[in-house]
């Protein structure tokens, strides 16, 4: 098998400032703050009152609803309110404001599960899953109860879990594959008995080499794999990944559990684990902070809801006045308007850059060279959707596939013209005629 | 926080490649095959070439300012046209003519159809065939290393092969193709083809240096293997098994084909043009070969012996035909990748 995927690209990956870099722990800020919106679907609704005294683990906010997952305060403290707050979608949106009493008293209705593990049942796993305020970890935030029911319901031939990260600059999962492989790969024994399988992968690019090791140790005597995949963006796209480890593509509209695929991400096994055996709820997590402003780039582990700040200045604070901060990698994080904005469930990096590294060009030209062409892994044509959406034609766009575009970033990271293509597409997909 | 934060969309994290990065990697791919044309023809032809680039770089100052657009000079695009279109002149060729081909090239066939990428044919290749309404002057060869040489200020306002100084013997009617066409291998060894001791256009002639400048733009990912290896693949195939020479099969008439005129010169810097060529892998290809059809149809049945730029321009306009119908197959559809009955 050949373990890749056609296109893509060789950028600097910049992962050595951190990828040595322990993971060191951040103290929670004094106030914190908690947005009800962490994950894809409905956002949650406070389950405690203004002015409540909540522990750390707490369930503070909730959803009925079955795209949902529960959020747990992340230090103990009183509930002041909820406020209009920056989110690292670039909006304000409403925010648990919780003052720290700096205690971490711990909510006592959290006891870790003590039975034999083998006892658990599918839906028992499930049922921990959603308890555990888990989410897709990796990137978009999809709940993992909701992704483990789906994925119970359809055959599932294959188990994938993402330990590519082949973003540049980030190395949380890289950290946490080298510090904790015995959790991860207990995590995904869980999830492999959730799916009823008795087998799954572990990818991981070629660049990790320390990460590959520690993993294959802790995986020795189980029947999960560890496959070495080349370093390439986006080598951790869900698509990419299933298409290097199975060979097969995801069919247009479609879920990778519709050709029997599954894919996790590696810390968000280990946050399933920890939950189940050690009742830890998901209130912390590993955040890479790097970029040419950050005097000392780390690996932090940090409680949900600490703003920005206490990130860098835990990092000896700024070369220079930041220019641009990335929440997320380089290649598909979204710009930060504030430093005031927290840290939530799937930030795996807080990037700052002191000066316009990326290149910006107010009058992009094409001069149809054709490179977008060539590492689109979607295999698009993006010079030409460009034009189309430009000129407003979106039915053209619509039949070009644009809807396809995974938004990776490799068109416009290798075009000499520096064309906005991706930002472009964005435009064209919200602009689709229906039908 | 005193500075305010630049918000943008994805990706924020860009190649080093740009349009003049590229450019100037075309110019130093065209450096070594420059320096031959000096080597076999004298300074003369560094003054042609460095006449065409000064008069693309003029006409494409003087076209934006009064269009009152950015300056596009430097991308460097303006130089890259420059001297391929000196590399399409003999050195016998008069200035003007290099300046009505750059004032041709730049300001009809670039800008007026909005500039770098836009336009939808080759710019130099196009002014080629607009200046073969002076046939002679554009068919007058000199052999290579004549002594003294034809000194640089020799430019007559009405030149052609007939008042050429004396000591200069022109072989107007005995280039290689020309016999070739005839049906006779030309009088000329195949290391003497190679490294270009033979008559024909500036850029034309020195193979081993045309080469060498096109390994190392595939070296630096400016082309693919596709357009190149396509094209002299169709042209050496047909005129391996279809010689003019009778018979069969016939491999010195093959390597003497792709020696001669401009096909090494077209596939590796005229096909490959960008703006004039597909995008898609699966176009390029059917470009190449579409090219190496037409040029060997051209060069065995029409008037000229040479047939490398019409056949490049022919298939420039057919460079967006052929993207829409190699479109890439859509991902998760065909191909037998997938397989949603799971």
């Amino acid at each position: 098998m050949a373990f890749t995927f056609k296109g893509g690209i060789h950028p600097d990956y910049n992962k050595e400032r951190t990828y040595a870099s322990p993971i060191e722990v951040l103290p929670p800020t004094e106030e914190m703050y908690v947005p009800l919106s962490q994950h894809i679907g409905a956002p949650c609704i406070p389950t405690v009152k203004p002015g409540d005294y909540v522990k750390m683990g707490q369930v503070i906010a909730d959803n009925s609803v079955a795209m949902s997952c529960p959020i747990h305060s992340p230090v103990s403290g009183k509930f002041k309110g909820i406020i209009q707050h920056w989110h690292p979608s670039g909006t304000r949106q409403p925010t648990m404001l919780i003052e720290n009493d700096g205690l971490d008293t711990v909510d006592e209705t959290l006891q870790p599960y003590e039975d034999d593990l083998d006892d658990l049942t599918p839906s028992d796993i499930i049922n921990y899953a959603r308890e555990s305020g888990t989410v897709g970890m990796g990137g978009a935030g999809f709940p993992l109860h909701v992704k483990l029911r789906t994925a119970l319901d359809k055959k599932i031939e294959t188990i994938i879990i993402n330990g590519a990260e082949c973003e540049p600059f980030i190395t949380a999962d890289h950290r946490a594959m080298v510090e904790y492989p015995r959790t991860i790969i207990n995590g995904v024994k869980l999830i492999m008995k959730c799916l009823n399988k008795d087998n799954a992968i572990i990818a991981i690019e070629s660049n990790k080499p320390d990460a590959i090791a520690t993993m294959s140790h802790a995986a020795e005597d189980s029947d999960i794999t560890i496959v070495e995949l080349p370093t390439k963006y986006p080598q951790g796209g869900e698509k990419q990944l299933i298409k290097a480890i199975t060979g097969r593509e995801i069919p247009p509209g479609k879920l990778p559990m519709d050709i029997g695929c599954a894919v996790f991400n590696v810390d968000t096994c280990a946050s399933l684990y920890r939950y189940i055996t050690k009742g830890r709820p998901l209130i912390k997590r590993v955040c890479t902070v790097s970029g040419s402003a950050v005097r000392s780039p780390k690996n932090l582990l940090v409680r949900i809801g600490t703003p920005y700040y206490a990130l860098f200045e835990h990092c000896d604070g700024f070369t220079d006045d930041p220019y641009k901060i990335i929440s997320g990698g380089p290649m598909m994080g979204s710009a930060q308007h504030s430093i005031e904005t927290p840290v939530v469930k799937n930030t795996s990096a807080l990037l700052a850059f002191c000066a316009d590294e990326e290149g910006f060009e107010k009058e992009p030209v094409c001069i149809r060279c054709g490179k977008c062409i060539e590492v689109c892994p979607m295999r698009l044509m993006p010079t030409y959707l460009y034009q189309h959406a430009l000129a407003g034609e979106f039915t053209e766009c619509k039949k070009l596939n644009v809807i396809d575009c995974i938004e990776c970033g490799c068109c416009s990271y290798v075009c000499p013209g520096k064309l906005h293509l991706v930002q472009a597409m964005r435009m064209a997909k919200g602009n689709i005629p229906k039908n | 926080m005193a500075k305010r934060l630049l918000v943008t969309s994805s990706p924020h994290y860009r190649s080093e490649r740009t349009i003049s990065k590229v450019m100037i990697d075309v110019v130093i791919a065209m450096i070594p095959i420059s320096a031959m044309s000096v080597v076999f023809f004298g300074w003369r032809a560094l003054a042609l070439t460095l006449i065409c680039v000064g008069a693309c770089i003029a006409f494409e100052t003087i076209f934006n300012h009064i269009a009152k657009k950015r300056n596009t000079v430097d991308d460097f695009s303006a130089v890259v046209t420059g001297m391929l279109l000196s590399f399409n002149l003999p050195v016998t060729a008069p200035y003007w003519v290099a300046v009505i081909g750059a004032l041709f090239a730049i300001v009809v066939v670039k800008m007026l159809f909005g500039g770098l990428g836009k336009n939808f044919a080759n710019p130099a290749l196009a002014a080629r065939a607009f200046l073969f309404s002076w046939p002679t002057i554009m068919t007058t060869f000199v052999r290579p290393f004549i002594t003294p040489g034809l000194p640089v200020l020799y430019d007559p306002i009405f030149t052609n092969g007939a008042e050429m100084p004396e000591y200069i013997d022109t072989i107007t009617t005995a280039t290689p193709l020309a016999s070739l066409k005839s049906g006779t291998l030309p009088d000329i060894s195949l290391a003497d083809m190679f490294i270009g001791n033979i008559g024909g256009c500036l850029g034309e002639v020195c193979a081993a240096a045309i080469i060498l400048g096109g390994l190392y733009m595939l070296f630096r990912g400016v082309i693919t293997w596709h357009i190149p290896v396509t094209y002299i693949g169709t042209v050496a195939l047909i005129t391996f098994i279809f010689p003019l020479t009778g018979g069969h099969f016939d491999w010195q008439f093959m390597t003497y084909e792709l020696l001669s005129g401009g096909l090494l010169l077209g596939a590796f810097f005229m096909a490959t043009d960008y703006s004039t060529s597909p995008v898609t892998a699966k176009g390029k290809l059917i470009f190449g070969i579409g090219c190496g059809l037409l040029t060997v149809f051209l060069r065995y049945y029409s008037g000229y012996s040479e047939g490398v730029s019409y056949a490049i321009l022919i298939m420039n306009v057919l460079a967006y035909p052929i993207d829409k119908i190699t479109r890439p197959r859509r991902y998760g559809k065909g191909g037998g990748y997938s397989d949603s009955s799971k």
